[in-house]
């Protein structure tokens, strides 16, 4: 127990904390918007074609979060737009984007002069190296969200539940689904640096899953995913610490092992 | 009297390719039309343009001057099978989301919580409110989308196909229902089952394609060829049934 309160003394490990805080909220949320519309595929889409801009920015040395945003977003309006209006079919667009941004990735840090120390920890995370303007990046989009959704809660949910019905009542549903995605792609980039982009998907996914075994209620779901990815996140970064293994790794280990105890439990009791 | 909806030879499809042709009709306040035809003829395509879903490729749809300034004029009742059933949404929530921001008497969110508790209640269902839509039973979800329809207190109410996946008992019920909401509102119905809804309905539209409309209720052997193959009813005995002649 004094291990883990000299552990809160250090500078690294409360930036460490606050990220974990603020990824719990941020993919608590709009994980539980994913999972209930089924668009975690998209939402891989969009992390992966991400790694497009950290290549670019690499390249032309600007700050890789910048270039995983700008990657993101428009990989996020490009699927939309080719299975609206290029009548591709969902899935192909989606994987087209992903591959895409992949490879763009891969040929810039390819090109780009000298050793690229971060990569791995953009493709993998590490919790423990979040800047302080990261987290303040991160502090800001959670408002976003918090405020988001506590505003439009009830179109949030009926547009999600019922697309064609809410547009037969005139809601503006492109409006608001263009507004979403482009909020799924800011949470998978600021997110990135936590558990990085191979694993944002399980911080997306697991606690709603783990959630979904108690409520099936939007509403709770929200706030319960929120706990379970806080939970796991943070448990997952002491591991980290003591058995001296990677932090993103272990903190999805950490979700799916409350997973699976927690199934296991309602299973029998 | 005006009519409530106003069909001018409508032509709409999906992409560009049309999938109903130069449809005329007009429904007035008490009418209650039931619209049969084989599948793919473009019975759903029409909703969707009374709706304003689909856009017209050609003609028009106007709405009497009462109805446009509602924001919700109609209640939709969509095919229930479409439903992603595992969606994490409360009975409660499904009804609530039909009073959408409807523009005229806008109600405080407790008067909202109070008419979709009057009307579930009425409904029977008032016990499975908190419950996950996930969780009940083809009636039940039948019960809560009809609440969806009705919230909002519409001109007209448009159901489709509501006779599939519900058990025998509730669809006797869901039609003397309509009947009685029928003297409140237009009811247009989509339906396989000609049959069953033929002896409630006032007029009859077959939709193939093109539409035919009947002012009246009964079957014609034209109307069972325009599902393009033979086609038999079959049905157990003692109900009253009629059997309609073979035209020359």
């Amino acid at each position: 127990m004094n291990d883990i309160l000299i552990l809160f003394s250090y500078d690294f490990f409360q930036k460490a904390f606050l990220a974990a805080v603020f990824a719990s909220i941020s993919c608590g949320i709009i994980g539980t918007y994913i999972v209930s519309r089924r668009i975690v595929f998209v939402s891989g889409g969009i992390t992966h074609a991400s790694f497009g801009g950290i290549g670019l920015a690499f390249y032309l040395g600007f700050n890789p979060l910048l270039g995983a945003v700008a990657f993101a977003v428009m990989s996020a309006l490009g699927i939309q737009f080719f299975t609206k209006v290029g009548r591709v079919r969902e899935d192909s667009s989606i994987a087209i984007w992903w591959s895409l941004g992949m490879a763009v990735g891969i040929i810039f840090v390819f090109i780009t002069p000298g050793y690229t120390p971060n990569l791995m920890s953009y493709l993998f995370g590490n919790i423990l190296t979040v800047s302080k303007s990261e987290l303040w990046w991160m502090f800001i989009l959670i408002t976003g969200i918090i405020l988001f959704f506590a505003f439009y809660y009830r179109m949030i949910l009926y547009v999600a539940f019922d697309e064609e019905f809410a547009r037969a009542a005139g809601l503006p549903v492109s409006l608001f689904n263009y507004l979403i995605i482009i909020l799924i792609a800011l949470t998978v980039v600021l997110n990135i640096r936590v558990v990085g982009i191979i694993l944002i998907l399980s911080l997306l996914t697991i606690p709603q899953a783990t959630a979904n075994i108690f409520t099936k209620d939007f509403r709770k779901l929200l706030f319960l995913s929120s706990f379970f990815a806080f939970f796991g996140s943070i448990s997952g970064l002491l591991i980290s610490y003591y058995l001296d293994i990677p932090s993103g790794a272990a903190i999805i280990f950490t979700l799916v092992i409350i997973f699976g105890l927690v199934k296991l439990y309602k299973h029998f009791f | 009297m005006s009519p409530l909806i106003k069909i001018d030879s409508l032509t709409v499809g999906y992409d560009k390719v049309p999938v109903l042709h130069n449809v005329n009709l007009e429904i007035y306040d008490n009418d209650f039309l039931g619209v049969i035809g084989p599948n793919g003829g473009g019975k759903t395509t029409l909703l969707k343009a009374i709706l304003g879903l689909l856009r017209p490729m050609q003609g028009k749809i106007t709405f009497r001057s009462d109805i446009q300034k509602r924001n919700v004029p109609f209640g939709y009742l969509p095919q229930v099978k479409h439903m992603d059933r595992n969606f994490p949404i409360t009975v409660f929530e499904v009804v609530r989301s039909g009073y959408l921001m409807k523009k005229n008497g806008v109600l405080s969110n407790s008067g909202i919580k109070q008419k979709v508790d009057t009307l579930i209640h009425e409904m029977g269902i008032f016990n499975i409110r908190n419950k996950a839509i996930g969780d009940l039973s083809g009636g039940q979800m039948q019960r809560v989308f009809l609440c969806r329809a009705l919230i909002s207190d519409p001109f007209a109410l448009i159901l489709d196909e509501p006779d599939t996946f519900v058990d025998n008992r509730f669809e006797g019920e869901l039609y003397e229902r309509l009947k009685e909401l029928n003297n409140r509102m237009a009811i247009i119905l989509v339906s396989h089952d000609i049959g069953t809804i033929s002896s409630y309905v006032k007029s009859i539209a077959c939709v193939n394609g093109e539409l035919y409309y009947h002012p009246d209720n009964i079957i014609t052997q034209e109307q069972l060829n325009s599902y393009n193959c033979p086609i038999k009813l079959i049905t157990h005995g003692e109900i009253p049934h009629t059997v309609l002649k073979r035209h020359q």
